[in-house]
């Protein structure tokens, strides 16, 4: 049987990102803003199956019009 | 002093003009294939010249363990560093050398194809490399195609996945790498980038070995170390040290004798010191303690009569226009913090102003795809250490009097000021 990846946590490519901002208002337990829009990740590292938090990480990584984040599989 | 008696090994023999390819192997020997070249470098504890400091053997090693068809062996001698100059140095005195490196490199990762970059202002260093590349064409043994490449000579175009992009693709953008060590690639090509320097003591260490290699410098930071000295001398110079030589002997070749206010060594994206810590030995090891970092090999001297928040408002400017404006925190932020630092010189800025700079630093830092925006933060922040007397005062709105006229970090014109994205 495979084996889950233990978490996961939001990342973003900075060249891609265009400051839209649609990620803070989908995610804001991630995601805040600096004084010129771009996002601020929080390093949070979450179960990737369970939990809001999950669910709001996938929510801005599908909600984001730039396709800029992704989630990325991290050892706990 | 004794370290200083130590011939140079890479700016040998001063001819006023380049070495020709005969004169450089009566001088150093001709190229041999050594045996294991890879296991030479490693012991030799070479370790890049051109800012990172990242162990070349192990780097090399990198590139050789991948399998592929078409690698390539890149030969940074950008430059974009406004202070500094010592790959025009080098490469106007013993260009063969670097050249020799790169064969050899390129052999044992086997690659095909040597690329030797060289910025398109730097026209007379464009020459000396096709001069030498034309004289090793006509010895006729080609096993490795070299050219010559000369992108624009941008600050950031030097940054290794700037250059690489270039190569690829016509672009001085840098590329988004988020796991590290990446490997950087022309079309699907492997890719090993090695600054001039690094490569001409590649090509040393392949005719004399690891133990000679040693023989200088530091058990942690081998070798010779070539170092621009700019600033408040009497006379700027590009020399070639020992690494491990006290800073204040370095200093002296430059005709400073007195201690300096400040230091700023690494590059334009390096590290202030205090100018009592020029006793202080030049390798990393000894420099991590004060936070910096032998970097690019740049010294610049800030004499007593100056102004470090001048200074440093000056390079923070300049090196906010050189952003490649493709990341946000980057493109915005490096203006932002720039303005705070023009208002604390004038004296219109107030604790705000320090406060604001200092939070901007942080928000900004590690969010940009390339480490620009993270060597200006680490500059500032250390100005704000070094020359924190000044920066009180200047806060309270009474800037210092060599404020208005302080320019001892040269910078070049901005060309392209009206574009720069101010908050």
């Amino acid at each position: 049987m495979r084996r889950r990846p233990d978490a996961i946590a939001l990342r973003v490519d900075p060249i891609a990102c265009d400051g839209y901002g649609h990620c803070a208002e989908l995610a804001p337990e991630l995601v805040t803003l600096d004084e010129w829009g771009y996002p601020i990740i929080a390093e949070t590292r979450f179960p990737p199956h369970r939990g809001s938090i999950a669910h709001s990480a996938r929510l801005a990584v599908r909600g984001c019009p730039r396709q800029a984040l992704w989630l990325e599989r991290v050892a706990q | 002093m004794t370290s200083l008696e130590a011939p140079p090994r890479l700016l040998v023999g001063n001819l006023g003009r380049p070495r020709t390819l005969v004169e450089h192997e009566q001088l150093f020997g001709p190229m041999t294939s050594p045996g294991d070249l890879l296991a030479m470098l490693d012991s030799s504890g070479l370790r890049g010249r051109g800012g990172a400091g990242f162990p070349t053997g192990k780097k090399v090693a990198l590139i050789a363990g991948e399998r592929h068809r078409h690698k390539y062996v890149v030969v940074n001698a950008m430059e974009g560093e406004p202070a500094a100059h010592k790959d025009r140095t080098l490469l106007s005195m013993n260009p063969h050398l670097v050249l020799d490196g790169a064969e050899a490199l390129a052999h044992l990762v086997g690659a095909h194809e040597i690329a030797v970059c060289v910025a398109r202002e730097s026209s007379k260093a464009i020459d000396h490399v096709e001069r030498a590349i034309n004289e090793r064409a006509r010895r006729g043994r080609h096993h490795v195609n070299v050219e010559l490449h000369t992108p624009p000579g941008r600050y950031i175009a030097g940054e290794e996945s700037a250059l690489v992009h270039w190569l690829d693709d016509n672009e001085t953008l840098p590329q988004y790498r988020p796991a590290r060590p990446t490997i950087l690639r022309i079309g699907r090509g492997p890719v090993l980038v090695d600054n001039a320097e690094t490569h001409a003591n590649v090509a040393l260490i392949a005719r004399r070995g690891p133990q000679w290699f040693r023989n200088l410098g530091t058990l942690e930071h081998p070798g010779t170390n070539m170092v621009s000295i700019t600033g408040g001398v009497d006379r700027p110079v590009v020399t070639e040290v020992a690494l491990g030589t006290p800073i204040r002997d370095i200093l002296a070749i430059a005709g400073v004798t007195q201690t300096p206010r400040a230091l700023l060594l690494g590059g334009y994206g390096g590290t202030w010191i205090d100018g009592r810590h020029v006793d202080t030995p030049y390798d990393n090891e000894s420099l991590a303690p004060i936070g910096a970092s032998v970097g690019a090999g740049v010294i610049v001297v800030l004499p007593a009569h100056s102004c470090g928040i001048a200074e440093t408002s000056n390079i923070a400017r300049w090196m906010a226009n050189e952003s490649a404006r493709q990341c946000g925190p980057c493109a915005f932020g490096l203006p932002a913090m720039a303005s705070n630092l023009a208002d604390l010189t004038s004296g219109r800025g107030r604790g705000t102003s320090v406060i604001e700079l200092r939070e901007r630093a942080s928000v900004i830092a590690g969010r940009g795809a390339c480490r620009h925006p993270d060597g200006v933060i680490r500059m500032v922040q250390s100005a704000l250490t070094v020359f924190g007397d000044d920066l009180a005062e200047h806060a309270k709105g009474r800037p210092c009097a060599m404020a208005a006229h302080s320019r001892f970090v040269s910078v070049p014109r901005l060309e392209r000021e009206d574009e720069l994205v101010w908050e």
